[in-house]
């Protein structure tokens, strides 16, 4: 057992910090990726591409890095170190892995390339009004006529769709077959006819997700990956890849030097808040907590490194590290005090631009009301405490 | 022993909540929260016709002859609507210092105007440097002829877009955290030497950072006696306390309502979600959380003329169990409702965000929970 980096991975940390420090866009440092243009969010994304570091998580041959495990989360810390903005998932991380896995070679070579320049921007189909934790019951419909579905239906909490070029989506190709085994994968242009994207405003300001309805859309057959039916096994993979990223170690760790310094900042009596015993204890134990969660991705990571998992033990990364992040915000309503009251400019916020309180203490309420929806998507925590229950315990 | 409402209590509340059931429907109060105004006088007007304004003023100041059980019915139904009109500012806090620490001049030269619905009031007493300690006070008033000047710097002073007047704490001797030497003044919102900057709460109100340059004022401006005003103070905020514990219990209320109905209909995996021990369990948690509030809202309300220290841990006690169960209660309406919960457009993330402010009003659970320990 040794926990420590090897000199060859603390090179490689220092050859990975200094490529941040040279290359992130400037402008971008302090965003916040709610008040981001669709430009702004892709431009640390082209970057990599240029450098060829877009997808370190994929194979060599569809454009990966070759990185050991190790190399990769020293990776992904260096880039919550520095707060880069986090690369949209959704072609990186779910289509993308799904498309090399289960597509034929013609949909490979026409959908990586764009995936991986992020000229396409892709948006994930999944959820629908009366489809959230139970998945499986998805209704929206595909009918084969001729070399095309037909798809109707609606999604829902659809992540950026304002932007998006593509679709991946789960659709019901056999309505008589059981829930899992009638659904299938297709991937839908967003400029179809027939395809509306509604924003959906949540309660913090933010236009992040929306809803997307599909009448009478006409998709080519050559867009289905993989087996018709087949959809829920390239489905279960993806949310698999969904959850192992979810822990956000790294992150919480800016996130906890961010909170530290508002409570040094903030004054009780006279004295720093970070100072008192009640709010340094609440720090530390959060800190533990981050510790805890940390090394368990690492036990996870090394199992995987050996070609074990990420298997239903990657739930306990999903519940602690969402506990652990809507935490941090909470804390720092906590820590601003008086200030907490004052709402920050969204996208759909009245033209509010005088927004006073300390450095650092803008919007953190709305980052609090923004983060209780990690706690319900990717699979609810309640959802996660069921697959442990019965694919870890046997319950 | 006795936890029953008169006869004239039952009707004020009926009345109360038919003019809301009328007219403060959640649609509407979105959409006035989001104008450049964000709150409707002409409701005001209503209230004042009412005479909700005047529950809590005896008969002799104008009034109905209530007192802090007919706030606490107001502020409890008001929570049920998500009011944002300044009722708490206005008639809770700024009536307060009047009844309690007032002239008879200082009561018959405002109160009349209060009742009537003419003036609004708020109450400028945060501090950037002072979290929640009441007596840390950078701003001064230095005694000027007959009157004061005053100077300085008001953070987070809510509904004072709309207001007219000021309730102004400032020190006039002793060192900027001392007990000794705080007083309050009445302050016109239109004083030469004041100036404002207005912004939006994240819980759909209005709020101004006030700057105080050289503002006199006459000596008839200040309420109580000079330096003597921290008593004053914390028992007022105390009372401002007893009556966001009584808003608190209004939204716990309508999301444990909404939650229960909407899981009873949600159907996920073939039955109603509310069908789920793990679920059924968190309702039964977020139950007894407002059962708990409204004792402590109740005790509240029924020991603020108790003496200083049993005052303070009743205020204090009342504070730490509705921060903590309006967290609770308002984190897991919205996380029962799902992606729905999240949304601008339901009620819920409303009162969560409410509630969430209101824990952060006049001392949250850390600062209460040590004011607590040290009056017990």
């Amino acid at each position: 057992m040794d926990m420590r980096f090897s000199p060859e991975e603390l090179a490689f940390r220092d050859e990975v910090r200094e490529f941040i420090a040279n290359n992130y866009p400037h402008e971008l440092k302090g965003a916040r990726r709610g008040e981001m243009s669709k430009e702004d969010i892709l431009k640390w994304h082209r970057v990599l591409y240029k450098k060829g570091w877009v997808v370190p998580h994929w194979p060599v041959e569809y454009g990966g890095t070759g990185w050991t495990i190790t190399q990769r989360y020293i990776w992904n810390e260096e880039n919550a170190r520095a707060e880069t903005t986090p690369l949209l998932p959704f072609g990186l991380s779910m289509v993308g892995p799904v498309i090399y896995t289960f597509g034929n070679e013609e949909q490979k070579k026409r959908f990586l390339p764009g995936i991986l320049s992020g000229d396409d921007w892709w948006c994930q189909g999944y959820s629908e009004p009366g489809s959230g934790s139970d998945l499986a019951s998805l209704r929206t419909k595909a009918v084969r006529e001729g070399d095309h579905y037909i798809v109707n239906g609606s999604k829902t909490w659809t992540t950026l769709a304002q932007h998006a070029d593509w679709m991946f989506c789960l659709v019901r190709t056999d309505p008589d077959a059981k829930q899992q085994e009638g659904i299938s994968f297709l991937l839908i242009d967003m400029k179809t006819p027939g395809i509306t994207v509604r924003p959906i405003i949540t309660m913090d300001g933010s236009h992040e997700v929306n809803e997307v309805f599909l009448e009478d859309v006409k998709v080519p057959a050559e867009n289905l990956i993989g087996e018709e039916n087949k959809g829920w096994t390239y489905a279960k993979f993806l949310l698999g890849n969904e959850r192992s990223g979810i822990a956000g170690v790294a992150r919480s760790k800016k996130a906890i030097e961010r909170l530290k310094k508002l409570a040094n900042a903030e004054l009780l009596d006279g004295e720093p808040l970070m100072k008192t015993d009640e709010f340094s204890r609440k720090v530390a134990e959060l800190e533990i907590d981050l510790s805890a969660l940390e090394v368990t991705e690492l036990r996870t990571l090394a199992a995987e490194s050996k070609g074990r998992g990420p298997g239903p033990e990657a739930s306990i990364l999903k519940i602690k590290g969402t506990e652990i992040q809507q935490r941090i915000t909470e804390l720092a309503v906590e820590a601003v005090g008086n200030y907490a009251l004052v709402e920050a400019p969204r996208l759909e916020v009245t033209g509010n631009e005088f927004v006073p309180g300390p450095e650092g203490s803008q919007g953190v309420a709305q980052d609090y009301f923004n983060m209780r929806k990690t706690s319900i998507y990717g699979g609810s925590n309640e959802i996660q405490h069921n697959i442990i229950a019965k694919m870890v315990l046997g319950l | 022993m006795d936890f029953s409402f008169t006869e004239e209590q039952t009707l004020l509340r009926n009345t109360v909540q038919s003019l809301l059931q009328d007219k403060y429907d959640f649609e509407t109060r979105r959409k006035v929260s989001k104008t450049a105004e964000g709150w409707r006088p002409e409701i005001w007007a209503q209230f004042a016709e009412l005479g909700l304004l005047a529950a809590p003023f005896s008969e002799e100041m104008g009034g109905l002859g209530g007192g802090a059980i007919e706030n606490m019915i107001i502020m409890e139904e008001f929570g049920r609507h998500l009011v944002v009109e300044p009722y708490l500012e206005t008639v809770v806090i700024a009536g307060g210092f009047l009844r309690e620490g007032g002239t008879p001049a200082q009561q018959e030269a405002h109160i009349p105007g209060i009742i009537g619905g003419e003036t609004i009031w708020t109450f400028a007493y945060a501090e950037p440097q002072g979290r929640y300690n009441l007596a840390d006070l950078k701003t001064t008033a230095k005694k000027d002829g007959s009157g004061y000047t005053i100077n300085g710097y008001k953070a987070v002073v809510i509904g004072a877009p709309w207001a007219q007047k000021l309730i102004v704490t400032a020190r006039t001797s002793g060192g900027q955290r001392d007990r000794d030497g705080v007083s309050v003044f009445i302050v016109d919102k239109s004083a030469p030497g004041i100036s404002t900057r207005d912004y939006p709460t994240v819980d759909g109100r209005r709020a101004s950072e006030i700057t105080f340059e050289n503002v006199k004022v006459e000596a008839d401006a200040l309420i109580g006696q000079e330096g003597k005003g921290l008593p004053l103070v914390e028992k007022i905020t105390d009372q401002a306390i007893a009556a966001l514990s009584a808003e608190a219990t209004g939204c716990m209320k309508e999301l444990n309502t909404a939650t229960v109905e909407y899981c009873k209909t949600r159907k996920q995996f073939g039955v109603p979600i509310g069908k789920f021990q793990v679920l059924q369990h968190r309702m039964v948690d977020m139950f007894m959380a407002y059962e708990q509030s409204v004792s402590m809202t109740y005790m509240v309300n029924l020991k603020l003329e108790e003496g200083d220290a049993e005052r303070t841990k009743a205020a204090a006690g009342a504070k730490v169990q509705i921060g903590k169960a309006g967290r609770f209660v308002g984190q897991q309406a919205v996380q029962l409702h799902g992606g729905m919960g999240m949304t601008d457009e339901l009620n819920v993330g409303h009162y969560f965000k409410r509630l969430t402010m209101i824990d952060t009003q006049f001392g949250n659970i850390d600062y209460q929970l040590k004011r607590y320990s040290e009056a017990a």
